[in-house]
């Protein structure tokens, strides 16, 4: 990708992240998700990553981030006077985020061993065709993952039914 | 040809998942938090497709997509509870929500 | 010297003897409490009457036997654990042979005798199944073929004895004197069984039974000085249980028992049994001529410490208790001497006048209502014919009148001790002025009790009655023993000769006795029988004819008496010394280690536990954002752990 390309994404990511955290209202912090899943999902789409930039826009944004503002809207609560947790923590927390991205950055920046193949692959090289698109991730999916994908549906049932359960209004 | 080095793009990954982490332990609002949350599960994934690119191999998109499966599935359970803790305590701030204590 | 040839024959009944007792003792417990008196009357003295006719067989059979056989009969294995193996057997020779029919014979007419004079006590069943256990003991003790056997029926006469003298445990005093029997035996105990160790220690190569032949035959082996610590203490353990000293002090305070109890257990049997044990155990202290010397030693001045003692009790049982230690240093210096058949003899011959004597006084107590003081007594001898008679032939055979049992018995013993390389003429001395002693205080007793007015108070005086035929019956047997008892053992050119001598001849070893000349023989006969009759005459002068006496020479000796009558303060002395400083002791070991140290640490230990939580469980706020903290904090940690290494 181009790097003046990958600055603008970069800010503009960040920016609405911590608009994510910092907002006061529930529903604006949620609007601010939706635009960080937007933006992540140009992102995808410039990395050959087309089949994920769309599900992100379809299910993440689309499905996940409207379950939490139905959510919002049914609680209807009320404007809090403190929005955050006590000074003490936030500091640990801003102190302990700020180690921690120092760590994870040194790992970014050096790896601990040299990547195995460096030449054919890398960043600037072409990606093999059919890279990213749909047959070829659902080609994996069904052969060397179709354990994981078959899990993944029994998940999704235990979730549907937890959920149901845990929100109804009355025991059974 | 200029390009973007992964570096950039696992240093853009972190960031937002310490912004995603801070969220989480400063925020009263328990919505907020799962949001939060939310926001560290898509730094993770972007740096999983920058490496799937970098690698040119499409695990890493394909474990993407199983991350996704299991955001929705944690995320409609989770609102699940919320909504049934808010019924009994009438509150979502964390900080009131104490009962485990010594 | 010759080891005896000891030919063992195989037979399959000795079982029977221990067996009835047992057989008893199950009754007794178990059945006894349920139905009336009546079964336990016949069952508890038939079991040891059996016992007695089984062993009269077996004696019969050891007589057919060529001299120097025994009877072996192996039951079991016992202990069988590296090197030692120890059976369940048991042996009869000359001297079991012996030793079975007084324990059982006199057990027998003792438990008679018991049932006349138990007839009111509440805790009828209980007090047989004592008895029982006790002659299953003591049965045990002498009929072993091995020296963990015996111990066991040694342990088992200490049990007993412990059970009976505390009978009536209600009263207070009764109990402490049985424990303070159990905890002295105890004391004598341990070096019995150091004794044993080191036998077993010290017996070579190879698997070890620990059986009276095998000692036998290795004994030569064992370097003299360990054998001589070997013998010393396997006699400390006899002068605990034989009450010499300085383990003796039990045995007055174990007249708070029933009076047959003392009979049976205090004079007749189990004290014996120290002296049991030297004679079969002959073969080490004959190699070990230091102990020999300190046994004799020991045993002589026991005699006459005790017979010292004796002159001032006025207690019927104290005077008979302090007896009967007297006598059985005479034993011990039989044993110590060398004469072994000398001590058995007079070990039997006092079984039979000592047992009279004690049931002869338990007779007087029964009919006097209880009372044991012989201040209070006198004139009973119109009262109580048959107990006075029988008692008289007790008493002339005790105190060595010429022509009764107890005569021939000492005697043998004083001509051994006069004679023998282990002994002297010293140690006859000593004897002789005991034997004086003994005399004295014997016809002291006598007439106190039955000559003379009553001093007896109204109401005592009305109930005087002769007692049953249960008790007169075994009072009569016995003193039909105590005069010809003594024939069987006369001195060797004498009719029949030591009869009693030859039979145990094969066991011993024709070895030790030393032979004197016929002179000095006659000698020594005519000074023991005048001492005799010199303490009849002084006792005589002081209780018949002029009363006075003794008290105006008790209040000229002065400091003199005081020491002698309040036995020497050696129960004082050894409170101070051994018993006071014990109590401090646990007394400390339970308040300041027990209480505080141990129980402190158990209970410190969990009142620490229980701080500690305290404090911790404070972390649990509740809140979950604190505890993501923590987790970030941890996380944080190892990546940069691993991120900067």
């Amino acid at each position: 990708m181009n790097p003046g390309l990958f600055c603008i994404l970069a800010v503009l990511l960040v920016a609405s992240a911590l608009s994510v955290i910092l907002q006061p209202s529930p529903i604006r912090s949620a609007l601010s998700l939706v635009v960080t899943l937007f933006l992540l999902a140009v992102t995808f789409l410039l990395l050959d990553a087309q089949l994920i930039a769309a599900l992100q826009v379809i299910v993440y944004a689309g499905a996940i981030v409207v379950l939490f503002l139905f959510v919002i809207m049914l609680l209807n609560l009320q404007e809090e006077p403190r929005v955050m947790a006590r000074f003490g923590t936030q500091c640990a927390a801003v102190l302990l985020g700020s180690l921690f991205l120092l760590a994870l950055v040194r790992f970014a920046v050096a790896p601990l061993r040299p990547p195995a193949s460096a030449a054919t692959a890398g960043m600037a090289a072409a990606v093999p065709p059919g890279f990213g698109s749909v047959a070829t991730l659902a080609n994996l999916l069904f052969t060397h993952f179709l354990l994981a994908f078959e899990i993944t549906s029994v998940l999704l049932l235990v979730a549907i039914v937890g959920a149901v359960v845990l929100a109804k209004r009355r025991l059974v | 040809m200029n390009v973007a080095p992964i570096s950039w793009f696992l240093i853009l990954g972190a960031v937002l998942f310490t912004i995603g982490t801070i969220g989480v332990l400063v925020r009263r609002n328990v919505i907020v938090i799962f949001l939060s949350i939310e926001l560290m599960l898509n730094a993770v994934n972007l740096v999983f497709v920058s490496f799937a690119r970098q690698l040119h191999s499409m695990d890493g998109q394909v474990v993407v997509f199983f991350v996704m499966t299991v955001a929705a599935a944690e995320a409609a359970v989770g609102l699940a509870i919320i909504l049934s803790v808010f019924r009994n305590r009438e509150t979502v701030n964390v900080d009131e929500l104490n009962l485990l204590r010594w | 010297m010759h080891e005896a040839a000891t030919a063992a024959t195989q037979v399959n009944f000795l079982w029977l003897i221990p067996a009835f007792p047992a057989l008893g003792v199950l009754f007794n417990a178990f059945i006894g409490n349920r139905t009336g008196k009546r079964p336990v009357s016949l069952v508890a003295p038939g079991v040891v009457g059996a016992a007695f006719i089984t062993g009269c067989y077996a004696f019969t059979q050891v007589l057919s036997l060529p001299p120097g056989s025994a009877l072996v009969q192996r039951l079991w294995p016992w202990i069988w654990a590296g090197t030692l193996h120890v059976d369940v057997a048991f042996r009869i020779d000359a001297l079991s042979a012996v030793m079975v029919l007084i324990v059982s014979g006199v057990g027998f007419l003792i438990h008679v005798y018991s049932v006349g004079y138990m007839a009111k006590d509440t805790s009828y069943a209980r007090y047989f199944t004592y008895l029982n256990l006790f002659t299953l003991a003591m049965l045990t003790l002498v009929m072993a073929d091995n020296l963990p056997l015996l111990f066991v029926g040694w342990e088992g006469v200490g049990l007993c004895s412990y059970l009976l003298i505390g009978f009536w445990f209600t009263v207070e005093a009764n109990a402490i004197a049985g424990k303070k029997a159990f905890v002295v035996n105890r004391i004598g105990d341990a070096g019995f069984l150091l004794g044993i160790f080191l036998i077993f220690w010290n017996l070579g190569a190879g698997v070890h039974s620990l059986s009276f032949s095998e000692i036998a035959t290795h004994a030569k082996a064992i370097p003299a000085s360990t054998l001589t610590v070997i013998t010393l203490l396997l006699f400390v353990g006899a002068t605990g249980k034989s009450a010499q000293l300085p383990l003796y002090v039990w045995l007055p305070d174990a007249m708070a028992g029933p009076t047959p109890v003392s009979a049976l257990i205090h004079a007749a049997t189990m004290v014996t049994a120290g002296v049991y044990m030297i004679a079969r155990l002959h073969m080490l202290y004959v190699l070990a001529p230091i102990s020999m010397v300190v046994v004799a030693t020991v045993g002589v001045l026991t005699a006459l410490f005790a017979a010292t003692i004796g002159l001032m009790q006025n207690d019927i049982k104290k005077v008979l208790a302090y007896s009967t230690i007297s006598q059985l240093g005479y034993m011990f210096v039989g044993v110590g001497v060398g004469a072994f058949s000398a001590g058995i003899f007079h070990l039997m011959t006092h079984a039979f006048f000592k047992g009279l004597l004690f049931l002869g006084a338990g007779s007087v107590i029964h009919g006097m209502s209880g009372e044991q003081d012989m201040q209070k007594m006198g004139g009973l001898r119109a009262h109580q014919p048959i107990t006075f008679w029988t008692f008289v032939f007790a008493t002339l055979a005790i105190t060595g009148i010429p022509g009764f049992s107890g005569f021939f018995s000492k005697d043998e013993i004083l001509a051994q001790a006069f004679a023998s390389p282990h002994g002297g003429p010293w140690l006859w001395t000593l004897g002789f002025i005991a034997a004086g002693c003994t005399s004295f205080y014997m016809f002291r007793l006598l007439f106190l009790t039955f000559f003379g007015e009553c001093r007896a108070d109204e109401h005592t005086r009305h109930h005087i009655h002769e007692s049953p035929l249960t008790m007169t019956v075994p009072l009569m047997i016995l003193a039909v023993l105590s005069v010809v008892g003594g024939y069987v053992g006369l001195p060797a050119h004498w009719l029949s000769g030591n009869v009693f001598g030859k039979f145990l001849e094969p066991v011993f070893g024709a070895t030790e006795e030393a032979h004197l000349s016929v002179g000095t023989e006659y000698m020594l006969m005519a000074a023991s029988s005048a001492v005799a009759f010199v303490g009849l005459a002084i006792a005589y002068l002081f209780y018949i004819k002029q009363p006075g006496l003794p008290f105006l020479l008790a209040y000229q000796a002065g400091r003199l008496y005081e020491l002698i009558y309040n036995k020497y303060y050696v129960d004082e002395l050894y409170d101070f010394l051994f018993v006071r400083p014990t109590v401090v002791f646990s007394t400390w070991a339970w308040q300041i280690f027990d209480l505080g140290v141990i129980d402190g640490l158990v209970n410190g230990t969990a009142e620490a536990v229980e701080v500690n939580s305290g404090l911790w469980r404070r972390v649990q706020t509740g809140n979950a954002q604190q505890y993501a903290v923590s987790m970030l904090l941890g996380a944080t940690a190892i990546l940069a752990y691993y991120a900067w290494r």
